[in-house]
């Protein structure tokens, strides 16, 4: 009888590893999600502005994304819990592109980890960062609430980032603007998504709407914040790299216009949630809702820093 | 490399296994660098969970082939539906999925659409026309479901985009 110390000896001594590799599951190591992108910064751009923009929209998108997964399991049916779970993936998808880019531009914001460590750079940004550092709005980090907050949320967010990426897909930076073709396609489909059901529950059942409505007065005012223009932004701008967001208000406008006449909503009245001494989530100045957020969404990541997963 | 450019075409998709990546429209390009082939590959999604495993198949086939395999990434052109060739959409039909329409092209701030996104979707099964969207969202992003209002079975609708 073989003895051995665990069962992946038995397995090896029966088969030729290296005769069928194929045989095994090795989709579980690192890998750069910009191998082979070149991602030589353009020259007149300062990387440090370019890498911090990048970490707005990517920290925009990685939040987000970290909130709607918090619906897994818990949706009110099937189909949404599939639907906002869909969406968090592809939000997912589009920050890690954008941390990795963020890391390309320029190195020095990705936090320096113990020797040995296998986290790649966009997970090291996202994993190991403070809230201070998160240039996040914060929009899309208070706490979920019922589903009509989500879907309010969710509109408001989909319809500046959308408004956003369409610009953006004409960055002279090649990395932002591939990544802001793709984020076009699907946020797309994020924006009807949120719109649908924005119309759903505001002529849905007294009940429905009631919910919708009170949801809609608390995201509202959190939202002009995404619409605001920050330095770096203008900055990135100007050089035809990045995005400036005050230029696409009228357009972000038009469309919830659309959607609120279709729901016969009228457009909430509360100003813009103030910044401290004028600084707001772009600078890194964030509700305490962040900081909970990340407690959780970082803690095995920094339990385990040369873990391999 | 005419052979390892075979065998890159000839790896599967991990989560739609009916269709090669070639069939699906990822597999980009491969070349010879050195002694080295270089196989480029494009995400579907910008969070589709099988690239690493793409990767991983493509170099241990072409290992197993005798090659020194590496993969990259190529971001642009984003894929489309549209990139799914007439093999594959036989094939998605075969093993009674819903092969895609074309995609939309636009051009210039995208309109809101507030109903129901509207497609002539035929039932694999059955043929009938007569089917209904049940959700636009999927196992995988790349799918809606439907229904067939005739043969009653469900089924999954690659989409367009």
């Amino acid at each position: 009888m073989t003895d051995h110390s665990n069962a992946y000896d038995g397995l090896l001594e029966h088969h030729d590893v290296a005769g069928d590799s194929s045989q095994w599951a090795f989709g579980t190591d690192f890998e750069d999600p910009l191998a082979g992108v070149d991602t030589t910064v353009p020259d007149d751009v300062d990387p440090a502005a370019l890498a911090t923009y990048c970490l707005m929209l990517g920290d925009d998108a990685l939040v987000m994304s970290h909130r709607l997964g918090e619906w897994c399991s818990r949706a009110p049916d099937l189909e949404e819990d599939i639907a906002l779970a869909n969406t968090a993936l592809d939000l997912l998808g589009q920050a890690r592109l954008l941390l990795a880019r963020a890391a390309a531009a320029d190195p020095s914001v990705v936090p320096v980890l113990p020797e040995g460590s296998p986290v790649p750079a966009e997970d090291a940004l996202a994993f190991f960062r403070g809230p201070g550092d998160f240039r996040n709005v914060r929009l899309v980090e208070v706490p979920n609430g019922d589903f009509a907050h989500t879907v309010a949320r969710l509109l408001l967010f989909a319809t500046v980032r959308l408004a956003l990426l369409t610009r953006l897909a004409g960055s002279r930076d090649p990395v932002l603007s591939a990544i802001a073709v793709k984020g076009v396609k699907e946020l797309t489909y994020h924006r009807d998504y949120a719109g649908r059901w924005f119309l759903t529950l505001a002529k849905g059942t007294e009940e429905s709407r009631r919910r919708l409505l009170a949801a809609l007065e608390d995201v509202w005012p959190l939202h002009p914040e995404m619409l605001a223009t920050h330095p770096v932004e203008a900055a990135v701008a100007a050089l035809g790299v990045g995005v400036d967001p005050a230029e696409v208000r009228d357009e972000v406008d038009a469309v919830l216009e659309q959607v609120l006449t279709a729901s016969d909503v009228e457009r909430p009245e509360r100003g813009a949630l103030a910044g401290v001494r004028g600084r707001t989530g772009r600078h890194g100045l964030h509700t305490e809702a962040l900081s909970r957020l990340l407690a959780e969404m970082q803690v095995v990541a920094r339990e385990h820093p040369l873990g391999q997963w | 490399m005419v052979r390892a450019a075979a065998i890159a075409a000839e790896v599967r998709d991990p989560e739609m296994p009916m269709l090669t990546l070639a069939d699906l429209g990822v597999l980009r390009d491969v070349r010879q660098r050195g002694r080295t082939v270089v196989v480029t590959i494009t995400p579907t999604y910008s969070g589709c969970p099988a690239m690493a495993t793409m990767r991983d198949d493509l170099v241990h086939r072409l290992a197993d082939a005798g090659y020194d395999a590496r993969v990259e990434v190529a971001l642009t052109p984003a894929w489309s539906s549209d990139w799914i060739t007439e093999r594959g959409r036989q094939a998605l039909r075969d093993h009674g999925l819903s092969a895609p329409g074309p995609a939309p092209s636009r051009t210039g701030p995208i309109p809101l659409s507030l109903l129901p996104t509207a497609r002539a979707v035929t039932c694999p099964r059955c043929g009938s026309v007569r089917t209904d969207l049940t959700s636009e969202y999927g196992a995988t992003a790349c799918k809606a479901l439907y229904r067939c209002a005739d043969c009653l079975e469900p089924f999954e609708h690659v989409k367009e985009i």
